[in-house]
Parts: C-alpha cells; structure tokens; sequence
C-alpha cells in the first residue's frame, strides 16, 4: 500500500489554482521531499492530505483513506510539523507532550509508553519541566517532533522542518528521520535546502501550483530538461570568482552562471570547447582557472525547470 | 493497522474538548498580570464610576438679581435655596451682571425678580420673575426648569388660596415615593449596568484573543491537523474563560454590595442562572471576532467596537424609552440590554424568575444564534 497517493489532485480558491493536477505516489517507509517556491501549494498539498481542503477535481488517499471521506481517520494516523514549531511557549515540554497526548486520545499503558519512547526519541528528559519558550531552536523543534509524534503516525507532514535551525540540530533531526523511517515511518518533507533535498528517497518539484519534476534525486538530474538542448555543464575553479563570474557572464554562449563556494556553475553551449573557455577567461585577467564537465546538481536542475517556464 | 486497535477512532464532535480545557485553564494560571487586569481593571473602573458619576442635580450654582428687595421677594428666594436644587452662589445688582455670570459659567441659573414683583402681586396682577438656564448641560437644565416652574406654581397656589399667613395645607399635595433606590443614588442605578458592560467587555475579548493568540503562534493550524473537533476546541476555550467570567461577577457584585452599599435585594443564584445564557452570548461574539481578526490588535480593536453599542444603547446610561423608534430597535437586539434589565430586577428590585423570564429566554436564543454562528465560521475556516 502506498502512504500517499494523488491523482490529478487540484484544488481551486475562487479563480485561483493553488494546486494544478498533481499525481504523486509516496511509498510506505520513504522520505519523499517536497520542494518549490514560497506560494507555490506546498502547504495547500498537505492541507488537502489531511482532508482540510477538500480536492476540487481529482483523487488522493493517505493510508489507504480517502482524504475527502475518511479525513477525521487520517488526522488520528497521521502527524504535522510546522515550521513555526508550533508549540504552547507558557506551557512546559512536559505538558506540551500531554496535551498533544490528550489530543490524539491516548490512555493508559499505551499514553505511558509512548511519553517515554517520545521522550527517549528526543532526548528531552532533562527539560522535562522547563517551559518551551525558554528552549532554544534545536529544542523546540525536538519537542515539536515529540508533540507531533506522540501518537505513533505511520506517516509524518514536515512542513519546512529545519527552517531557521543551526546545522547541527538540522543533522540531528535528518538521523532522526532515517532511524524512523528505518522503521517504516513515512515522511512528506517540504524544505528549500537542496542538502536535504539530496538525502531524500524521492523527490518531487511543484512551481506555480504544476508538479514539474517527481523522481529519485539521480533521476532528476538525468532529465533532459534539467539541461537544454545543445547545452553542457561545467564547473570552473578560479580563486576570484566573483569578478570571474561578471566577465564570463558577459560571453554569448554562456546561458547561466552561479557561484557555489570556489567554483563558478556554467551552464553553455555544447559546441563550445573547454580550451575556449580558458582562453577567453584568461583574455580577462583569470589565468589559473581550472574547468572540468559536471553533472547538474538538484539545484540546477530546478533553477533551469523554473526558468524555462518562466520563459 | 496497530494503531488503531490501540486508539480508538473517534468521530466524536467534541473530540479534544478535556485536552483544551485543561491547557487553557495552564495558559490562564500562567499568566497572572491578565488575570489580575481582567480582575482587577475592571474594579478599578466600578470604583471610579461608584465614587465619581452622579447624575443627580443637586446645589445647582445659582445668580440671582433681586431687584424688588422685598419681603415677597425674599419669600421666593428663600424656597429656591430650601428646594436644595439650588445654591445661590452670588447676589448681583444689575442684568449685565447676572447675564455675565451664567455665560462665564460661574452660575448655571439667574434669577431675576423686577422691581415691580411685590407690586403686582399685591395689587392682585400677575407678576413675574426670570430664569435664565444654561442649556449647555441638558440634565442641569431640566433640572432648573422643572423645579423653579414647581416652586412658582406652589408659591401662586398658596398665594390665590391665601394660605400664606395661617399654616394650612393645600388642597392636593402630591407624595412621592422613590421605590428601590429611595436617595436615587446614582450608583445604584449605573453599577449593576455598568457590571454588565464589563463583563460583556472582558468575556469577548479575552475569547477572541486566546483564539487570535493561538492563530498567530501557528498553534491553530496544529490543532487542525490533529482530530480536534471545532466544537472540542470551541468550548474547551470557552468554558475556563465562563469560569473566569463568573470569578469576575462575583468580585463585582461583593464590591457593589460592600464598597458602595447597593443593597442586593434578590437572589444571587438566580442572577448567575440569568447570567449564563449572556455569558455564553459573549463567547460566541469573541469566537466570531476571533475568526475575522488576524492579529491581537484586529482582534481588540473588533472587541472595543462591539462594546459601544452596548455603552450608549443598551439603557445602561441613557433610558431606552428617550430613544428614536429606530434606536430602540436597536437596543432590542443587544443582549447588555436584557442583562442590565436582569441585574437592575434582581439587585435593586428583588425581581424573581416570573418577571424576568423573558428576558432570559430572549438571551437563550440569542446564544444558540450565536454559537451556531460562531461554530459554523469556524468550522469553515478549519476546513
């Protein structure tokens, strides 16, 4: 059974389409990564999963329920994480915990037990008592995935997870989610970081309410549209990159350029050679730049998406 | 699936109601400034009103011009200052002096009695004395003009029956009897008003805002995405804030009774019994508030707006019965008005469930109106 299955998903807001047919298909145990835009229907996605939206036209199911019929049963089974760790700050990490415990109906034994597992999970006992405003970033957001974890979902929404948190509560968190998913826990994680993007089983792209790219990370750098006809991708090491970048910008079959580190990305035209390159940087006053052909990396891949529907 | 032989699935329509109920009754225990503002401003304002309004006229400065220096004359003057309307603040000697007196607004009143006064009362003609009022403020003016037409009326009646020299009562002499409030002490009259006003004022917007609050965290979209009900979430909200709402009636009602001495003449539980279907009526008006408002700001600014209506029409200041049909309609539909009647009835009348059932019908319906209302907005939002 698949946790997430969409078919020609599309949800209308008077005349606006926020989501524009999308068909996607998430495995059981899979951490599928959900990328786009700011405004682009990440969000309204998640919303109509869990049966908040109701789709315009087209289908979706999460565990084997309908979203429109069964959407009280998929918000018991399924867990949310917003960016804004939406926690109550007045109340400890404790009650925080409870009360979400509360919320999905948990009694007894089994309320005990998964306290103790989320706590454990986390590694929060120390803060038991301490109230969540006072927990820095890196906390609250353990105690955000305690809260949305408490009841055990077979299938975890990260909306935006690690936005705003120091990179090592970010690779704490992504150990986390392998660990769960390791036990068949399925994760939807939006994020912009194309790091995480790569760490993602699958990965899917919407821009303007369309699902343009859906596939395993390879995948999509092999798609033909990641690079346009005619066109090769080479990286460029020169130590003054950003002055390297204005001049090289300015030749004709240079189609893009971006810096990443000490390297410059160019995107250009095939029946250009390497030799070419180099004589024309070290004409400009670059002449220790060296360049070899690379693949497209994530990011490429969806700024040439973007930009070609821009176009 | 595991997980569902462990949790029951529940389609129930008040699903998270305890775990609301339990959180905000922490949220309110955590913060103690809102409580003691919601407890104790709303002291600090019956304070002020209890000691400081009275809209009763009483020593009304008053400028008189005796220009006929009689004994008549003095007679007359004599009963404007045993009337205890008026206090007669300064004696002038000329109409410029006394028109200049009442425009400074040293006197509210002049009275002028001509030289002529003694004269043609005694010749058995009509003789006639002024009053200048200053009409800027309506409820001095009515004042004036009602007792000195009283006092000019007595002094003729006794005159044409001669009962001036042998003390004898006239033929028909009215006695009234205030009922309830027999000093007409202000207070009496404005506090149990004025406790509808600010419970109507407290309950709708801490509602809206511990809604709004949960908005702008994030904390709501949360709850959406949990099997929270709208109603769970709605009356597990609601019900610590009814509590709070009725902690507040409470301490209002012992300040009333003890600080200024408003005798409470009926019962007290059925004042809470009326009081509910308000208090309910409130809480929805701060769920609905809560669903238009973004921000805290929006969300008091709303709260405030709904108050004015139920300031200036709800008869807690102005009698309804003065108002234009159009406004008197109005006042119909706000429910501080059949509060005030309610706390009016119960606290100075002694008023039982067979006179105020009406009223508290009428508040019955409005709050099912209400929190249908409010309970369908939100569902809408949720979804």
């Amino acid at each position: 059974m698949q946790a997430i299955k969409t078919t020609d998903l599309t949800i209308r807001f008077g005349k606006f389409t926020a989501v524009d047919r999308v068909s996607i298909a998430v495995e059981q145990g899979e951490i599928y990564g959900f990328l786009g835009p700011n405004g682009s229907g990440k969000t309204t996605l998640i919303k109509a999963l869990c049966g908040l939206l109701s789709p315009s036209e087209g289908t979706g199911t999460v565990l084997g329920m309908d979203c429109v019929k069964q959407a009280d049963e998929i918000r018991q089974h399924v867990g949310y994480m917003s960016q804004k760790f939406s926690l109550y700050e007045d109340l400890t990490v404790k009650e925080n915990i409870e009360f979400y415990a509360g919320v999905y109906g948990l009694r007894g034994d089994y309320l005990r037990r998964r306290k103790d597992d989320a706590i454990a999970m986390t590694h929060l006992e120390p803060y038991l008592d301490r109230r969540a405003g006072k927990l820095s970033g890196g906390w609250k957001q353990r105690l955000a995935l305690a809260c949305a974890f408490i009841h055990e979902p077979k299938l975890m929404f990260l909306d935006e997870p690690t936005a705003g948190i120091d990179p090592v509560a970010r690779r704490d968190l992504w150990d986390l989610l392998f660990q769960l998913s390791g036990q068949g826990v399925t994760f939807f994680v939006t994020t912009h970081y194309m790091d995480e993007a790569e760490r993602c089983g699958r990965v899917g792209y919407i821009y303007l309410s369309k699902l343009i790219a859906n596939g395993t990370p390879d995948e999509l750098k092999e798609i033909p549209e990641a690079s346009p006809p005619g066109t090769r991708r080479i990286e460029i090491i020169t130590s003054q990159t950003s002055n390297a970048l204005a001049a090289i910008k300015r030749k004709s079959y240079v189609h893009g350029a971006t810096i990443f580190g000490q390297s410059i990305h160019l995107l250009m035209d095939n029946q250009i050679g390497l030799d070419k390159v180099k004589a024309d940087l070290a004409a400009d006053g670059f002449t220790e730049a060296e360049m070899f052909p690379i693949k497209p990396s994530l990011e490429d891949v969806f700024v040439t998406l973007t930009n070609s529907l821009k176009e | 699936m595991k997980a569902t032989d462990q949790q029951p699935t529940r389609s129930n329509p008040f699903s998270g109601l305890v775990p609301v109920l339990r959180k905000e009754a922490i949220h309110i225990s955590r913060d103690p400034s809102a409580l003691f503002f919601t407890i104790v401003l709303p002291m600090i304002q019956l304070l002020m009103i209890g000691f400081a309004i009275n809209t009763n006229v009483r020593r009304i400065p008053t400028a008189v011009y005796d220009a006929a220096q009689t004994q008549e004359s003095r007679r007359l003057l004599d009963r404007f200052v045993n009337s205890d309307d008026f206090n007669i603040v300064k004696y002038v000697f000329s109409e410029e002096e006394l028109n200049r007196e009442v425009i400074a607004g040293r006197a509210r009143v002049g009275v002028k009695i001509p030289p002529d006064y003694s004269r043609r009362l005694l010749a058995g003609q009509s003789a006639n004395y002024l009053v200048l009022v200053d009409g800027s403020d309506s409820s001095v003016a009515g004042e004036a003009l009602n007792v000195s037409n009283a006092i000019a009326l007595r002094e003729s009646l006794e005159r044409s029956l001669s009962v001036t020299s042998v003390r004898q009562a006239l033929p028909i002499e009215s006695r009234p009897k205030i009922l309830f409030n027999p000093d007409s002490k202000s207070a009496n009259f404005l506090i149990p008003g004025m406790i509808g006003v600010l419970m109507q004022m407290m309950t709708v917007l801490m509602t809206a805002i511990t809604i709004v609050r949960e908005r702008e965290r994030g904390t709501l979209d949360q709850l959406y995405m949990t099997p929270v009900k709208p109603l769970g979430l709605m009356i597990g909200k609601a019900v610590p804030y009814a509590v709070v709402a009725y902690a507040e009636l409470l301490i209002l009602l012992f300040f009333m009774r003890w600080a200024f001495g408003v005798p409470i003449r009926g019962s007290i539980p059925l004042l809470m019994m009326l009081c509910a279907p308000f208090i309910l009526t409130m809480l929805g008006i701060g769920l609905l508030v809560s669903t238009k408002a973004q921000t805290y700001q929006e969300a008091t600014q709303m709260a405030f707006g709904t108050m004015m209506p139920s300031i200036f029409l709800s008869g807690y200041i102005f009698p309804i019965e003065n108002m234009p049909a159009q406004f008197q309609f109005i006042s119909k539909i706000i429910p501080t008005t059949y509060l005030i009647q309610i706390f009016r009835g119960v606290i100075l009348r002694g008023a039982e469930l067979q006179d105020l059932w009406q009223q508290g019908a009428i508040l019955t319906g409005m709050s099912v109106l209400m929190i249908t209302i409010a309970s369908l907005r939100f569902r809408k939002k949720a979804g």
